[in-house]
């Protein structure tokens, strides 16, 4: 290759940019997990007594499941009771109204990461929720979005003002018992974002939820709602960072999204855990359960997600479709670089008439990154007409590198049609040289052939989150042809 | 303008050239021709930076500099260009997004400001129109789905927006029809000019009607074994290379 080996090595001992640690007093509990610690975690939430038994109740269904081994993921076995499952900035212990109660550390942290709460400083049009280790520090542009009668809050704050919404909503998508990691969120889950769209309303502007882990040793578990009831539109977005550290740390969330009669969802991540360093040491496990449901006629439910971060990527993206005529979307792009590793895809679940469904995935691996798309398209017997289209791609970087593919499809109705299209290749000598030989530097030309195969995902996502998710993509790779 | 000396190359221990010299001009053009497999795409390769060539012996130099010190990159920005003779396939990167590029790239290695959306648009427009290239190639993937003639056509235009001082064209002829043969020679003999030299890669005399050449060259078995003026090709096309190969082997 025409780089130099001595700037592909310094290119790759680039720094992670979020890797920086928050020295804030925190609210932590002693490490463990059993009964007690649920309840403490309820009782620091002033939750009422139906969401402790719905804790609890998860709690003794998790205490009875076997962890799930059939990922081609690899890695030693977590001790659950060495993790502290509840961390919070000190200041925030009493929940914040303002601003100017949240402390200068927590403001300097998120600014660091690119991320102001000062709302005159942000995005226009783009509404955040800030989640430091187990708890939301603040959520900004509440007053825009409540005149348009947007319910857009922490997810405790939720529980206490909005009760009947939770309680309707809650577990309704991803059941408590639905898997051993959902079922661990359930009973301790700390906090996240809930949000609701009223009737017939388009939501005013982005919603996004920025979470952070800062603390040691501690698991991050939130849960995400969103209802977008009947004739409703939002488009949603989720960030992630965290400290780099030698230890792997525990990220465990569950994700529910409700899209009643034609309403309409786009739920879109960046996902930036740490992935831990070159040889694999520290870094995020996350395993995650996010799932849609199409519960409406002619509802329509999108996941576009960008993963370069995570040192194990277990998660799919899921939808539901339920109604006559729903669609799911689900438009992928994981990398894994070093030592990462990722099994992630989605499931489509027809149930209704008429029901369609697209999967983009690109998966791109380099170093001795180990990549995987696991995929379930399943045709139930009362879904006629059903259609669906897979394309599964796969970009290899580097010679130690893998990537799988495990599409499972189960068609029950003789009416459906389900197509899938499978690539995998390596990135090209010959492209490379093409694209130098007309002036690009190597690394330009790298990004623009790995832009170029991940064109389709790109091109869903909302336009500061591709020209961020581009960006992230050309630092992550940095250096990784060879 | 370029220098080639006593240039030697193999791939895998397999030597390829056996000792190149050639020496062009600026505003010369040069034909090199032979059977298939003396060594003519390596030698246009070889003076783009293509890797997977060891060079043994020899040496190339470009207006005084050492090429073979530079990547194909810096190659690039010193003014060479190679026409390919499959232009590669690059899915999702949109044609003209790829060729500002390398404008730009090549612009930064000169040490020259970007050039705007608005005077490269300009510019592309012009040059379209010139080559007969359709728009909506343009924002295609680069070379996806062309037909073999659009590629062709292709590398062209990209020739002729990057403006070369010593292009190199492998045979750029091969798989052309008449109009778009009459095309690819329209679009070099456009960029004549007496600092600009070509070296022209190819099998037939046909593409020689066209792009008149200052001097023909006969490579086989990896060494020039006949220069002469254009009247040599068409005595190659007449009597084919027996007559000059049987000695090289």
């Amino acid at each position: 290759m025409a780089a130099s080996s001595s700037e592909v090595s310094a290119l790759l001992n680039r720094k992670y940019d979020a890797g920086f640690y928050t020295d804030i007093e925190q609210d932590q509990a002693p490490p463990g997990l059993n009964e007690d610690i649920v309840r403490l975690i309820s009782a620091k939430k002033q939750e009422p007594e139906w969401m402790l038994e719905w804790r609890l109740r998860a709690y003794e269904r998790w205490l009875r499941m076997p962890e799930p081994k059939w990922a081609h993921v690899h890695y030693p076995p977590i001790d659950y009771q060495a993790l502290s499952y509840y961390s919070a900035p000190k200041t925030t212990a009493n929940l914040l109204q303002s601003l100017d109660e949240v402390d200068p550390k927590l403001l300097e942290t998120y600014k660091k990461l690119g991320i102001p709460l000062q709302e005159q400083k942000m995005l226009a049009g783009v509404a955040v929720d800030a989640v430091f280790d187990s708890v939301s520090v603040h959520t900004t542009f509440k007053d825009k979005l409540a005149a348009a009668g947007v319910i857009f809050c922490s997810f405790s704050e939720a529980v206490r003002e909005h009760p009947d919404l939770v309680r309707k909503y809650l577990g309704s998508v991803v059941p408590q018992a639905d898997n051993y990691y959902a079922a661990l969120n359930s009973a301790v889950f700390s906090d996240g974002s809930f949000v609701y769209i009223p009737k017939h309303t388009r939501c005013p502007m982005e919603l996004s939820t920025y979470f952070r882990i800062n603390a040691m040793n501690t698991g991050q578990f939130e849960r995400t709602l969103v209802i977008a009831d009947t004739g409703s539109y939002v488009s949603y977005l989720e960030g992630c960072t965290a400290p780099q550290r030698d230890e792997n740390q525990l990220h465990a969330a569950v994700v529910e999204l409700i899209a009643l009669d034609d309403a309409q969802i786009k739920y879109s991540t960046v996902q930036n855990w740490y992935p831990g360093d070159e040889q694999g040491r520290g870094g995020i496990y996350n395993f995650v359960t996010k799932r849609g449901d199409c519960r409406g006629r002619n509802s329509k439910i999108s996941w576009t997600q960008v993963e370069t971060g995570s040192a194990i990527t277990w998660k799919y993206p899921s939808c539901i479709l339920k109604g006559e005529n729903s669609v799911g979307e689900f438009y992928s792009v994981a990398v894994t670089h070093h030592r990462q590793q990722a099994d992630t895809g989605t499931k489509m679940i027809h149930l209704g008439r008429n029901t369609r469904s697209t999967i983009i995935s690109k998966g791109i691996s380099a170093g001795y990154g180990q990549n995987a798309y696991r995929g379930l398209v399943r045709i139930a017997k009362s879904a006629e007409n059903a259609r669906n289209y897979t394309q599964c791609d796969s970009l290899l970087m580097s010679d130690h590198c893998g990537a799988h593919t495990f599409p499972y499809i189960e068609v029950r109705n003789r009416t459906a049609k389900v197509e899938h299209e499978a690539t995998a290749s390596k990135i090209s000598e010959d492209q490379l040289f093409y694209l130098q030989s007309r002036g690009i530097a190597t690394e330009d030309a790298v990004n623009l052939i790995v832009n170029g195969f991940c064109k389709e995902v790109f091109k869903e996502l909302p336009m500061e989150f591709a020209v961020e998710a581009q960006k992230l993509l050309s630092i992550t790779l940095e250096g990784a042809v060879g | 303008m370029l220098r080639i000396e006593n240039l030697h190359a193999e791939v895998a221990g397999k030597p390829i050239l056996r000792g190149v010299n050639l020496t062009v001009m600026p505003g010369e053009v040069h034909a090199i021709m032979g059977p298939n497999g003396s060594g003519k795409s390596t030698l246009a390769y070889l003076i783009a930076g293509r890797p997977g060539y060891t060079i043994t012996a020899g040496s190339i130099t470009y207006n005084g500099k050492d090429l073979l010190a530079l990547a194909p990159e810096e190659r690039a920005g010193e003014g060479v260009f190679l026409a390919f003779q499959y232009p590669v396939e690059i899915p999702g990167v949109n044609n003209v997004y790829m060729l500002k590029a390398a404008v730009n790239g090549i612009r930064k290695y000169r040490g020259e400001p970007e050039m705007g959306a608005v005077e490269f648009l300009n510019l592309v427009k012009s040059k379209t129109k010139a080559i007969g290239l359709k728009d909506d190639l343009l924002n295609r993937p680069v070379n996806q789905g062309f037909s073999g003639g659009e590629k062709k056509r292709n590398e062209i235009f990209q020739m002729s927006v990057l403006e070369p001082r010593l292009g190199v064209l492998d045979e750029t002829d091969s798989g052309l029809d008449i109009d778009a043969l009459k095309v690819v020679a329209d679009g070099v003999n456009r960029l004549r000019s007496p600092d600009r030299s070509f070296v022209v890669v190819t099998h037939y005399q046909r593409l020689l009607d066209y792009i008149v050449p200052d001097q023909v060259h006969v490579l086989a078995h990896g060494r020039i074994v006949r220069s002469g003026p254009r009247e040599l090709a068409l005595e190659l096309e007449a009597r084919g290379y027996d007559w000059l190969t049987a000695d090289a082997a």
